[in-house]
């Protein structure tokens, strides 16, 4: 029993920081249809907060917390003026070309500015214990994050549905031209996605750091990676297949560790990736993508 | 006042207008006639700030050229778009309330109001718009053009593509727009329906204005009307 519950955990925890980053993915990508690869940059930024933070030897915990969001927020709107904006209308794949530039850019500058050793950060272990629920004994860690992510989702809901910058944003997935010109200013709506993004890069980062407890130049590659995974299983541009994808990602990879025979092992993201293709072949789109008109484009 | 001169709207490289000149006086329905791909849509794109152009655009005295599309919107400018173009994913209210955005005081009872107007739109006022039918969606989409209490509305064709005892409907909402003494463009290919309620007239044909002036004396050119229909 103990052993299906701290696995179901586990599984809700990968599913939790694949969501977050996911969201952060497709918030952007519904409005200018970027895929922002520099995403994990952020997430890199935040966990050289944490270092910083701790070379200037501050002690609460939680001023780190918010310093690396706060970084990490104001580093993906600082991206968004000065690498995004000049390509906004520009073809896709100049943005995507550019996201790609701006990620190895910000990587190479940790590396030559900080150290492409990894980095500890001890000031996030007090995160982690071990917590006994009624017998069984889970991580705080990942209850942490579950009960965050479900919180964010929340809250971003909220503001899609209840803000006009919220609805604004949703109106501008289909029709960004339509929503200047009801007088929304674009660059207003473009700054509050990449910030949006940013938070939850930024909280995401909290939790990878607690874990991994060391930063690199390329801390955020692999989750990141992995959250595109997710959106386009969820159906890229959907936030709700972006929150989907990712908990079905974090499931199937949990699965396939657990049920995996230990020979296989080192086969796990093989075998996830198969089954993710599967999954592509029976929706192509990915499972929640929003419906796109076949005819007349204005 | 809406005040254009000389005019040139490109798409791209290509001149889809060519140095027109029109205006629009306080409280005046002024219509612009011509058949498809004559530049109606370009000018009013031209106006609104979404297509690149040349010449003088001047609102209230205000030179429009060079603002952004925001702040045009802004200065008093609204448009109703030729395909209605409502946030299909978004509820009708939302379409209001986002059509509201710069005017948020007196908003709910604005949209109230529009709900006594067209009471259809308040039966299904959570409904995503997408699901409302054409002529539905024509009311939102003027609806929305007015949250913003503009001092210019650009009608782009909103009687395309909807079934004659709809386009009556929408023509009858803007004769009392008219009467409200509200200053209009009207874009349309309806030209019997548009000439009845418009104080002025200009006809647009391959770019250029061809002919211009009391609606009567332009509704019985005949050769005009043959363009607009295709029987030559």
């Amino acid at each position: 029993m103990e052993y299906v519950v701290q696995q179901i955990m586990n599984a809700f925890a990968f599913g939790a920081e694949y969501a977050l980053l996911a969201l952060g993915l497709a918030i952007v990508f519904s409005i200018m249809g970027l895929v922002n690869f520099a995403h994990g940059e952020m997430i890199a930024v935040g966990g050289y907060t944490m270092v910083a933070a701790a070379a200037l030897a501050v002690q609460n915990p939680l001023i780190i917390i918010g310093a690396a969001i706060a970084v990490a927020m104001v580093a993906s709107v600082s991206l968004e003026r000065v690498a995004f904006r000049p390509v906004r209308y520009a073809d896709p794949t100049t943005g995507l070309l550019t996201a790609f530039g701006v990620s190895i850019i910000l990587q190479n500058i940790f590396l030559l500015v900080v150290s492409p050793r990894p980095i500890a950060v001890t000031s996030l272990y007090f995160l982690e214990w071990s917590l006994n629920i009624g017998g069984i004994s889970v991580s705080s860690l990942q209850l942490f994050e579950a009960i965050t992510t479900l919180l964010v989702i929340v809250l971003l809901m909220l503001f899609l549905k209840r803000t006009l910058l919220g609805l604004a944003m949703r109106a501008a997935s289909l029709d960004f031209e339509m929503v200047r010109l009801s007088g929304v200013r674009a660059n207003r709506v473009f700054a509050i996605a990449f910030m949006i993004s940013g938070l939850l890069a930024g909280i995401a980062c909290v939790f990878i750091m607690a874990r991994r407890g060391a930063v690199d130049p390329h801390l955020g590659f692999d989750p990141v990676l992995k959250a595109f995974v997710a959106c386009v299983v969820g159906g890229f541009g959907s936030l709700p297949g972006a929150v989907l994808g990712g908990f079905l990602l974090g499931a199937v990879e949990v699965a396939m560790l657990v049920m995996l025979p230990q020979n296989l092992g080192g086969m796990t993201d093989a075998f996830v990736f198969g089954i993710i293709a599967l999954l592509l072949v029976w929706r192509p789109d990915g499972i929640l993508s929003p419906p796109t008109e076949k005819g007349d484009k204005h | 006042m809406l005040k254009v001169e000389n005019l040139n709207v490109f798409h791209g490289l290509i001149e889809a207008v060519h140095g027109i000149s029109l205006m629009v006086p306080v409280g005046q329905c002024v219509t612009l006639l011509g058949p498809n791909g004559a530049g109606k849509t370009s000018t009013i794109s031209a106006i609104t700030g979404v297509a690149k152009s040349t010449g003088l655009i001047s609102f209230e005295d205000k030179i429009l050229t060079g603002l952004s599309t925001e702040d045009r919107i802004k200065a008093g400018i609204s448009l109703s778009p030729e395909g209605r173009r409502v946030f299909a994913n978004l509820t009708v209210e939302e379409n209001l309330v986002l059509g509201g955005g710069l005017k948020p005081v007196g908003r709910s009872e604005r949209i109230e109001s529009w709900y006594e107007t067209f009471p259809i739109l308040g039966e299904r006022k959570n409904q995503s718009a997408g699901t409302l039918s054409g002529g539905e969606q024509q009311m939102l989409a003027i609806a929305r053009a007015l949250m913003n209490e503009p001092k210019i509305l650009l009608l782009d064709e909103p009687s395309l593509g909807l079934a004659p005892k709809i386009v009556s409907q929408i023509f009858e909402i803007i004769q009392t727009l008219k009467n409200e003494k509200r200053t209009i463009l009207l874009v349309e290919q309806n030209a019997t329906q548009a000439l009845r309620l418009s104080d002025y007239a200009y006809f647009l044909n391959n770019g250029h204005i061809v002919a211009e002036g009391h609606p009567n004396a332009l509704g019985g050119r005949e050769d005009l009307m043959a363009e607009l229909t295709g029987i030559v």
